[in-house]
C-alpha cells in the first residue's frame, strides 16, 4: 500500500503541491486525474524519490520512502514515463532489458534478451523490433517498448505517466487495455496520471482528482459520474463552466 | 537608482557566479568518490574513450600539422632578423610540448566534446531519460559522468602526446620544403633540445584539460533547462567554461611547471 499524507511541495514561490493525502491500496489501479499544471506528475516523482517532497509523508508498506535501502525500493518500481524515455543509443531489446542487465537483477545476456523479447511479445511487438533503435520506432511503437520495460522485471508497483498522450484514439486503446490486461495478470499496484478519460475508464479501480494542490475528490470509478463533486463534474465532463478556471 | 539597488545589481550576478563555482566543484569532487565506489560500466567507458579519443584524432591531428607549419615559418620570420634561424626545429618542439599541442588540443576537444556531450545529456534530461535511468536503479553520475570523465581523463593525453608528434613532423616539413632546412640536421636539433619534462608536462596538461572538458560537458548537461533553447543554452555554457577553464588551468599549470 502507498500512502502519502500532508505532502507538500513548492518549486519557488509556485506551490504545486499543498497537502496531499491518498491512499493506494496493494493490487489496486490508481488513476489520478487533474488539469495540466496541477502537480500529478510532481506527486507521482516524489514517491519515486525523483522530487524531494518539503513537507509530509510517502509510506510504502508502512516504511517511509526516503530511508532503508534505495536500490532495494526501486527495484520494485516499474515505470512508463510520458514521452517513453527510451535511451536512444540502445537497441530495443537492451532497452527493454536494461535492469536485467546491471545490478543486482543482472543476468546473462542470452537470458536477458530472450525476456525482452518475451515482454515486447506480451505488448504485441515481434521479435524484429527488438534489434531496432528507439529513433526507427513510430510513437506508439515506442509506449509499447516503455511499457515493455517497465514490467521486464515484473516489478510490484507501476507508475503509469500519461499512458496515451500523443497516440490516435485507437492505439490509445490498445495501450489502454494493455496496461489494463498486464496490471491484473501481474497483481500490480498500478498508479497512472493522465486526462485522458477513456483510459480512467478503461484502467483505473479508483480514481483521486487532484487540483490546486490537494485531492478534491477521490472513490471508486463506479462512483466517478455521481460523484456529486462539481470539481469532478466539470474536469469528466470537459465543461469550460465551473469551479476550476479556464483560462480562455 | 538607490545605492542599495546599485549594490544588488552587482551583487546578484556575483553571488550567482560564486554559487556556480561552488556547485562546479561540488560536482566535480562527486565524480571523483564515483571513481572508488562500484558499480563501474565498463561498456560505457569503453564507448566514451572510442567517442572522444579516437574519434577526436582527426582533428587533433589537422590542428597539430597546421600549428606546427605555421610554428615554422613564424619562428623563422621572428628569428631571421636576429640570424637566429636555426631555433626553428627546438622552438617548434618546445612550443608544440609544452603550450600548443595541450593547449589546442584541448579547445579542439572542448568544441567536439564538450558540446556532444552537453547536448547528449541534456536531451536526456529534458526527455525524462535521466529520471528513466534512476527509476532502472542506475545512478546517473555512475553511468553517465564517470565513464565520460574517466575517458577524457585518459584520451586527451594520449591526443596530445600523438598531437604533438604531428605538430612536429608539420613544422619539420615546412622547415625542409619551405624553408631550406636539412632534413637530419632538423631532427637532430629537435632531439637535442627537447627534454622529457617538455612532453611529460604537456601531456599531464592533457589530463586536466580533459577532465575539464568532461566535467563541464556533464555538468551543463545534467542541469539543462527545458526544451530546445535549454539545451542550447547548456551546450555553449558547456563549450564557453570549458574553453576558459583550460586556458586558466593552462596558466596555472605553466606557473606550477616553470616558474624559476
Amino acid at each position: 500500500m502507498i500512502e502519502l499524507s500532508d505532502v507538500h511541495k513548492a518549486f519557488g514561490s509556485n506551490k504545486v503541491l499543498r497537502g496531499v493525502n491518498l491512499t493506494i491500496p496493494k493490487s489496486t489501479s490508481m488513476v489520478i486525474i487533474g488539469g495540466s499544471g496541477t502537480g500529478k506528475s510532481v506527486a507521482l516523482k516524489c514517491i519515486l524519490g525523483l522530487v524531494t517532497p518539503d513537507r509530509g509523508t510517502i509510506t510504502l508498506d508502512g516504511q517511509d520512502v526516503t530511508k532503508g535501502d534505495r536500490d532495494a525500493f526501486l527495484a520494485r518500481f516499474g515505470m512508463l514515463f510520458q514521452g517513453g524515455a527510451l535511451f536512444d543509443s540502445l537497441p530495443v531489446w537492451q532497452n527493454v532489458a536494461f535492469r536485467l542487465l546491471r545490478g543486482s537483477l543482472k543476468r546473462p545476456k542470452a537470458e536477458a534478451r530472450d525476456i525482452a523479447v518475451e515482454k515486447l511479445r506480451r505488448v504485441g511487438l515481434k521479435s524484429e523490433t527488438a534489434d531496432l533503435y528507439p529513433a526507427e520506432l513510430s510513437g506508439g511503437m515506442q509506449k509499447r517498448v516503455g511499457l515493455a520495460r517497465a514490467i521486464a522485471a515484473e516489478p510490484e508497483i507501476i507508475f503509469f505517466d500519461e499512458p496515451t498522450t500523443g497516440l490516435d484514439p485507437i492505439m490509445a486503446g490498445v495501450i489502454n487495455e494493455l496496461i489494463r490486461e498486464i496490471v491484473t495478470e501481474m497483481g500490480a499496484t498500478a498508479m497512472t496520471i493522465t486526462h485522458d478519460m477513456s483510459s480512467v475508464r478503461a484502467i483505473a479501480d479508483n480514481v483521486a482528482m487532484l487540483h490546486d494542490g490537494v485531492i478534491k475528490w477521490t472513490g471508486p470509478v463506479s462512483r466517478m459520474d455521481n460523484s456529486g463533486d462539481p470539481y469532478l463534474d466539470q474536469f469528466i465532463h470537459g465543461r469550460a463552466e465551473g469551479p476550476i478556471e479556464a483560462v480562455r | 537608482m538607490s545605492l542599495t539597488a546599485s549594490l544588488a545589481a552587482i551583487g546578484r550576478p556575483v553571488l550567482a557566479a560564486l554559487a556556480l563555482i561552488g556547485r562546479l566543484a561540488l560536482y566535480a569532487f562527486e565524480t571523483v568518490t564515483h571513481l572508488l565506489r562500484p558499480p563501474f560500466y565498463g561498456r560505457e567507458f569503453l564507448h566514451a574513450l572510442v567517442q572522444i579519443g579516437w574519434l577526436s584524432l582527426p582533428v587533433v591531428g589537422l590542428t597539430a600539422v597546421f600549428t606546427g607549419g605555421a610554428l615554422a615559418l613564424q619562428i623563422y620570420a621572428g628569428g631571421s632578423r636576429f640570424n637566429a634561424e636555426s631555433v626553428v626545429p627546438s622552438i617548434v618542439a618546445i612550443g608544440m610540448t609544452r603550450e600548443l599541442g595541450p593547449v589546442l588540443g584541448g579547445l579542439m576537444v572542448a568544441a567536439r566534446v564538450a558540446s556532444s556531450i552537453a547536448a547528449e545529456i541534456g536531451t536526456m534530461k529534458v526527455t525524462e531519460q535521466i529520471d528513466a535511468l534512476v527509476t532502472l536503479s542506475t545512478h546517473p553520475m555512475k553511468y553517465l559522468t564517470l565513464p565520460r570523465v574517466l575517458a577524457a581523463t585518459l584520451a586527451v593525453p594520449v591526443l596530445v602526446g600523438v598531437g604533438d608528434a604531428i605538430g612536429i613532423m608539420g613544422g619539420y616539413l615546412v622547415g625542409i620544403t619551405r624553408l631550406d632546412f636539412n632534413a637530419a640536421a632538423y631532427l637532430k636539433n629537435t632531439a637535442d633540445f627537447l627534454e622529457t619534462w617538455d612532453v611529460v608536462s604537456g601531456l599531464i596538461k592533457g589530463a586536466v584539460f580533459g577532465f575539464i572538458v568532461a566535467t563541464m560537458g556533464c555538468f551543463y548537461g545534467m542541469h539543462s533547462g527545458r526544451g530546445a533553447q535549454g539545451v542550447g543554452r547548456a551546450t555553449k555554457s558547456a563549450v564557453v567554461a570549458a574553453s576558459v577553464l583550460i586556458l586558466a588551468a593552462n596558466y596555472i599549470l605553466t606557473e606550477l611547471f616553470f616558474s624559476a
